[in-house]
């Protein structure tokens, strides 16, 4: 076994994902076949290769600090699940 | 006549020489989607009164002598490019009602060129799979047979096209997205390079591998919307800044003097008969039109498949973090604190690929993971790259299949996630590569569903993609041919 179901379940903890009984038995499984199957990448030797994170030679990409149109406060919060008016609405955090 | 069923560079012809405009284009395509939507399933939004008022702008625009080269024809975008004008839901439940406050780049390019858009095309769950069965609203079906998938996660902007329901439309591709349904539908589909296309306003699915691309009637078609939508853009740091070349001023060059190579690893083991044949019978016309064929090799290609799986998942995760029901999205009812609103906002808001993906990726980035999984995954992904860095000092061009078969019935891999990855074996490396890779038509099976190939060329090397798109799409004369789509 690559994965147990206990590994699932703490994984999911860290995405902030709850999975039901039914979901970690089957997300294990799948997740299991999935990474016996990449496993063949320990065939390559890559001792002494770089790392490709992007596939273009891009520096910095900086711009001049000036401020530059933005959206309105009321645009940003438009799609909001709760605000007031102002800012942001989230339940109670602390008690 | 039905002007729906032109191309697009046909239809802007019309509009040129004043026989329509583009208000009876738009009426066209509406017509159209009413005839066969309920069988194609292609948009997961439309509004008609929206694009005819577009379309008088355009017609007034072009009576002035102004208006953009696209002036008056009606597209349809993929719904995770961002627009003000329309719901952009990804496919998913956790962004069912959002509207951003903004367009995407190419959007806003598209709206330039003088683009009236139809609507917003259906996807895979944000563009994670590859039959578009993951969409939480719709799954489009292929316009060539009934009960059949249109590919994914482009499968709402492939099948749209192929069905006339858009003279053109857009779509994003990660890892085999746009080339993999334009194969299955018959249309053409062009990932362009990475970098060549702004992905500001492109939902986030694995930002080092998405781009934007065009998918269309035929490969003038891609040509001219790849004119509008590429480009500089300060607004996204990973977009590259040179010049566009006039990708419709190349199609005509042929491929005499072109070397086309044809990977060895390819053409191996589960690629079906009928796509093989297909796909060797477009390189003959392509040898017999003037190009040297010879044969290269990509040797890290059965290792595509588990890098892709590890760096897209890892990205995805990391993206993905950011659908919290705080700003946007779906925020789950009557929960007890914050920490308890973010677990069952994510878990009720995303579908099951999703969460597998997710998933993968925290898995294969956290401590104790990190050097075994991702890094691993990511000095493998620079073979990858030098292997295709090898091949093109070999050759100018590769020609291959895009998909291994052709469509499968809707529901025949659903539960079986890693035999639909194995699936993307052959598009996934250029995304992993960073290079252009075009899916050109190339013929159609015993059954009559479509075959498309896979052409490929070095970074920012597009144009030997439009030329040999071109050639191959004129030698076998199969771009006019159209789907029965229920007796219409």
């Amino acid at each position: 076994m690559k994965i147990t179901p206990e590994e699932v379940e703490r994984v999911a903890a860290l995405a902030r994902l709850q999975l039901d009984g039914p979901e970690v038995e089957r997300m294990t499984r799948q997740l299991d076949t999935i990474l016996s199957y990449v496993a063949k990448l320990d065939e390559i030797d890559t001792q002494g290769v770089e790392v490709t994170t992007h596939t273009q030679q891009v520096v910095n990409a900086f711009r001049e600090d000036e401020v530059q149109p933005s959206l309105q406060p009321e645009q940003a919060l438009a799609n909001a699940p709760e605000d007031n008016g102002a800012s942001f609405s989230v339940p109670r955090i602390i008690r | 006549m039905d002007f729906s069923s032109l191309t697009l560079h046909e239809a802007l012809r019309l509009l040129e020489d004043g026989t329509t405009t583009s208000v009876a284009l738009t009426q066209a395509v509406f017509s159209r989607i009413g005839a066969v939507e309920d069988r194609i399933k292609a948009y997961l939004a439309h509004n008609e009164e929206l694009a005819l008022q577009g379309a008088e702008q355009a017609d007034a625009l072009r009576a002035q002598g102004q208006g953009g080269p696209l002036c008056g024809i009606p597209l349809a975008v993929k719904d995770l490019l961002c627009t003000s004008d329309f719901p952009t839901t990804c496919g998913s439940r956790m962004l069912e009602r959002f509207t951003p406050p903004y367009n995407a780049t190419v959007v806003e390019k598209l709206h330039q060129a003088g683009v009236v858009i139809t609507g917003k095309l259906a996807m895979d769950e944000f563009a994670m799979g590859s039959t578009n069965e993951n969409c939480a609203f719709a799954v489009p079906e292929n316009p060539w047979k009934a009960g059949y998938i249109a590919g994914g996660s482009s499968g709402g902007s492939a099948a749209a096209v192929a069905a006339d329901e858009c003279f053109g439309a857009l779509g994003s591709d990660t890892g085999g997205s746009i080339r993999q349904p334009a194969s299955l539908c018959g249309v053409v589909g062009m990932k362009p390079t990475y970098g060549r296309v702004s992905r500001y306003g492109l939902v986030a699915f694995a930002s080092s591998l998405d781009q934007v691309g065009p998918l269309s009637k035929d490969v003038r078609d891609c040509a001219l919307m790849m004119e509008a939508i590429a480009g500089y853009d300060p607004r996204d740091s990973t977009s590259i800044n040179r010049p566009v070349p006039v990708y419709s001023q190349v199609l005509e060059r042929g491929v005499r003097g072109l070397r086309i190579g044809v990977p060895t690893e390819y053409f191996g083991q589960g690629l079906d008969p009928e796509v093989e044949t297909a796909v060797r019978r477009g390189i003959e016309l392509l040898e017999q039109a003037g190009a040297e064929i010879v044969e290269v090799s990509l040797p890290h290609t059965q290792y595509c498949v588990a890098v892709y799986y590890l760096i897209a998942p890892a990205e995805a995760s990391s993206n993905l973090a950011r659908y919290d029901g705080v700003r946007y999205g779906f925020r789950a009812a009557g929960t007890d604190g914050l920490q308890e609103m973010y677990n069952r906002s994510r878990s009720q808001g995303f579908g099951d690929e999703v969460k597998r993906r997710i998933l993968i990726g925290t898995y294969a980035l956290s401590a104790g993971y990190y050097d075994a999984y991702y890094k691993k995954a990511s000095q493998v992904r620079t073979l990858i790259k030098q292997d295709f860095e090898t091949v093109f000092r070999q050759c100018d061009l590769i020609a291959s299949p895009v998909t291994p078969t052709p469509a499968w019935p809707i529901g025949e891999k659903s539960d079986d996630p890693l035999s639909l990855y194995l699936s993307d074996i052959l598009t996934l490396s250029a995304n992993l590569a960073g290079i252009p890779g075009m899916s050109v038509p190339c013929g159609f099976t015993s059954a009559g569903l479509p075959v498309g190939m896979q052409l490929q060329a070095a970074h920012f090397n597009e144009e030997v993609l439009f030329q040999a798109g071109a050639s191959l799409e004129q030698q076998l004369g199969i771009a006019a041919k159209k789907p029965v789509i229920g007796g219409v």
